[in-house]
């Protein structure tokens, strides 16, 4: 199997086969000796050489996380050979998606359709435990669209608005 | 001694009080919200009630139903846990004439409490050491300036109801005062529907450290030895340990004496503490006291081997105190850290949702109080504390060491949590020196974190990446449930390792190669 990695915005290219229950595993073109167990879901402990490593996965909406011990790097997985899974970018001149950052409840809207928004410019206000977060503007344009009312439960990724 | 305890209460303290009543053998009766149905507290009680929404004035705050359930289940007594209506004189009355006992102090102790300036004024007459100021709110702006000027800048204003850094505002020059009194104000008003502020001198850099009381029914008191809760943000408490660094036998016993003469003074009862600001001279001001048991209590059990919340209730049966001063011996080092769902990338704002992944820490010198499971879906109505992992040692230096160790065992994934904070403080320098003060956490955090980038993680992340979408980021079979179908190929946003899918794609384009 052939990946491309992102890992904290750095690719790599990995290859992985497993044969007689071995794995070989080439990183960067440089050969790695390694042996993996999934200890349970989301808990692998991997070898490198005779280095051990408890990995933990963590994925929340799109995002996935990997944590090598207590070092939290978010990771991107891709097939080379498939057309999915392109990384999304970051484009600041398209139509950018305002998802809420965390589950909550919107408790009001500050902007309408057709409003103008300069960067930095408050959305939305999301209330999670008591406490109100203000969601913001990633870029200067136009609200497209709102797709979320005043006091509508939200989840996190879910998306508020869409500015163009 | 009670048959059957209710508990309105929530996350980890319901379940703290629930264990206290099953090592009793007392039967647990809680109480949920909506949301709550499937939290911790109902899963490992002997009776549950629903009480209503998830708001707590419809829930956990509403006398009425919970006062009605005690009745339904015929518990003897009700334990408030800390936050809700835990200072509550009115529920502490009402609890009194259903003829249900309140585990905690009577309602009157509360009142005279519970004002912080008629408390002042009670102390006052005890002899309890204050910090300069007023003992009661002030009228005027006019009154106010005087006091200022009297007492020196910088000067805090406080709401006489408030709490939890509400209606407080720090005043360093007087030409600030006016607008910082009005915002007090209205603050307070908003908060507490009570604008009464009061002033006072604002210790620079102070300690908080506060001594724990308990309080029998006929007339015995004694104190527990002292907490250090020097670190906190916003006014709320992170990490607190027993005993503080800084207080040596002498300082314990003024402390200790001052502390039992506050609680006799309004004819206190049960579990309380009380909380002093101690500036860099070492001189304490008495600050307030909290009628309840506090959030960070274990520390003081882990180093006086005893339990507050068994404690608690054999007060409240009437029971007398089992020991005297003297036989209070404080052993070893505590320290607390508070799990918090809250996100360190996006300003300690909570991150609620559901813990695909826990992995808890235990070993030597562990203790872990938690509300929380796998699995579990963290509600957004309430406080974002999840849990407590206390770290106990023969000294401070074994404390942290375990902690740091246990710290790192510990994983909470598919939320946000500070487990990170707790061991970027712990291997501080100068919280390693005990070089602590109320400012000390913002400081830590006003400075850059040094991140060293570890290529050879990053490496492994990198190798554990293609294995996991290799091998399905869940085991085969364990996560069907979960698994979205992603065999619709193509044009779906989902990147190719979606959870689950990944064990078939993968031996599909085995397959196909």
């Amino acid at each position: 199997m052939l990946y491309d990695v992102t890992i904290d915005g750095k690719n790599h290219r990995l290859e992985l086969t497993r044969a007689g229950g071995r794995w070989s595993c080439r990183l960067d073109g440089r050969d790695l000796e390694i042996d993996a167990v999934l200890a349970r879901p989301d808990v692998l402990s991997l070898r490198i050489g005779d280095m051990a490593y408890e990995v933990k996965s963590e994925r929340v909406g799109d995002d996935l996380h990997l944590w090598v011990g207590s070092t939290r790097f978010a990771a991107e997985v891709r097939d080379p050979r498939s057309l999915r899974g392109r990384s999304r970018s970051a484009d600041d001149h398209g139509p950018r998606k305002i998802t809420a950052p965390m589950p909550g409840k919107v408790v009001r809207l500050l902007v309408r359709e057709g409003e103008s928004v300069e960067l930095g410019a408050g959305l939305a206000v999301v209330e999670a435990m008591k406490m109100q977060n203000e969601i913001k503007s990633p870029k200067k344009g136009t609200v497209q669209k709102v797709l979320v009312g005043e006091g509508a439960t939200v989840n996190a990724g879910d998306v508020l608005a869409i500015v163009e | 001694m009670f048959n059957k305890i209710l508990i309105a209460n929530r996350g980890e303290i319901a379940v703290r009080v629930l264990r206290a009543c099953h090592e009793m053998g007392i039967a647990a009766v809680v109480v949920y919200s909506d949301v709550d149905r499937a939290a911790l507290h109902v899963r490992k009680a002997d009776e549950a009630y629903p009480i209503g929404q998830a708001t707590a004035a419809e829930s956990y705050l509403n006398i009425p139903k919970i006062l009605d359930v005690a009745r339904r289940s015929g518990a003897d007594a009700i334990h408030p846990g800390y936050g809700f209506l835990s200072e509550n004189a009115k529920f502490a009355q009402a609890c009194a004439d259903a003829g249900v006992k309140f585990i905690g102090p009577s309602a009157a102790a509360m009142n005279a409490m519970g004002s912080k300036t008629r408390a002042r004024q009670a102390m006052d007459r005890a002899g309890v050491p204050f910090v300069p100021g007023t003992s009661r709110g002030v009228e005027s702006f006019e009154e106010a300036e005087q006091v200022a000027a009297r007492v020196g800048y910088p000067v805090m204003l406080k709401a006489a109801a408030g709490g939890g850094g509400k209606g407080m505002r720090l005043v360093h020059a007087p030409e600030h005062l006016k607008s910082s009194l009005e915002a007090a104000r209205s603050e307070a008003e908003r908060a507490f529907a009570d604008s009464e502020v009061y002033i006072e001198k604002a210790i620079v850099n102070p300690r908080h450290i506060e001594m724990q009381v308990l309080a029998d029914e006929h007339g015995n008191a004694v104190y527990l030895g002292e907490r250090e809760c020097s670190l906190q943000r916003r006014h709320q408490k992170v990490l607190e340990e027993a005993p503080s660094p800084i207080v040596d036998p002498d300082m314990r016993r003024r402390m200790g004496e001052v502390a039992v003469r506050v609680a006799e003074a309004a004819a206190y009862t049960n579990a309380g503490t009380v909380e002093f600001l101690v500036d860099q001279e070492k001189n304490f001001y008495f600050l307030e006291m909290n009628t309840r048991l506090q959030v960070e209590h274990p520390v003081t059990e882990l180093i006086t081997g005893l339990d507050l919340v068994h404690l608690q209730i054999r007060i409240a049966a009437g029971e007398k105190l089992p020991f005297k001063q003297e036989d209070i011996k404080l052993r070893g080092h505590a320290i607390e850290c508070r799990i918090y769902a809250e996100d360190p990338d996006n300003n300690y704002f909570p991150s609620p949702g559901r813990i695909t992944l826990l992995l808890a820490p235990s070993g030597p010198g562990i203790r872990r109080d938690s509300g929380m499971y796998e699995g579990w879906n963290v509600p957004i109505d309430y406080d974002p504390l999840l849990a407590k992992l206390i770290g106990y040692g023969t000294d401070r230096d074994q404390a942290i060491a375990r902690l740091t160790r246990a710290l790192g065992e510990y994983f909470v994934g598919g939320i946000k949590t500070n487990i990170a904070l707790f061991r970027r403080i712990l291997r501080d320098e100068d919280f390693r020196a005990a070089k602590l003060d109320t400012g000390f956490l913002d400081r830590m955090l006003q400075r850059a974190e040094d991140k060293r980038i570890d290529s050879r993680a990053a490496e492994v992340a990198a190798v554990a990446a293609g294995l996991f979408a290799a091998l399905g980021s869940t085991a085969q079979g364990l996560a069907a449930q979960e698994a979205p179908d992603s065999t619709t190929g193509g044009g779906s946003k989902q990147p190719s390792n979606g959870p689950g899918s990944n064990w078939k794609n993968a031996s599909r384009r085995e397959a196909l190669r």
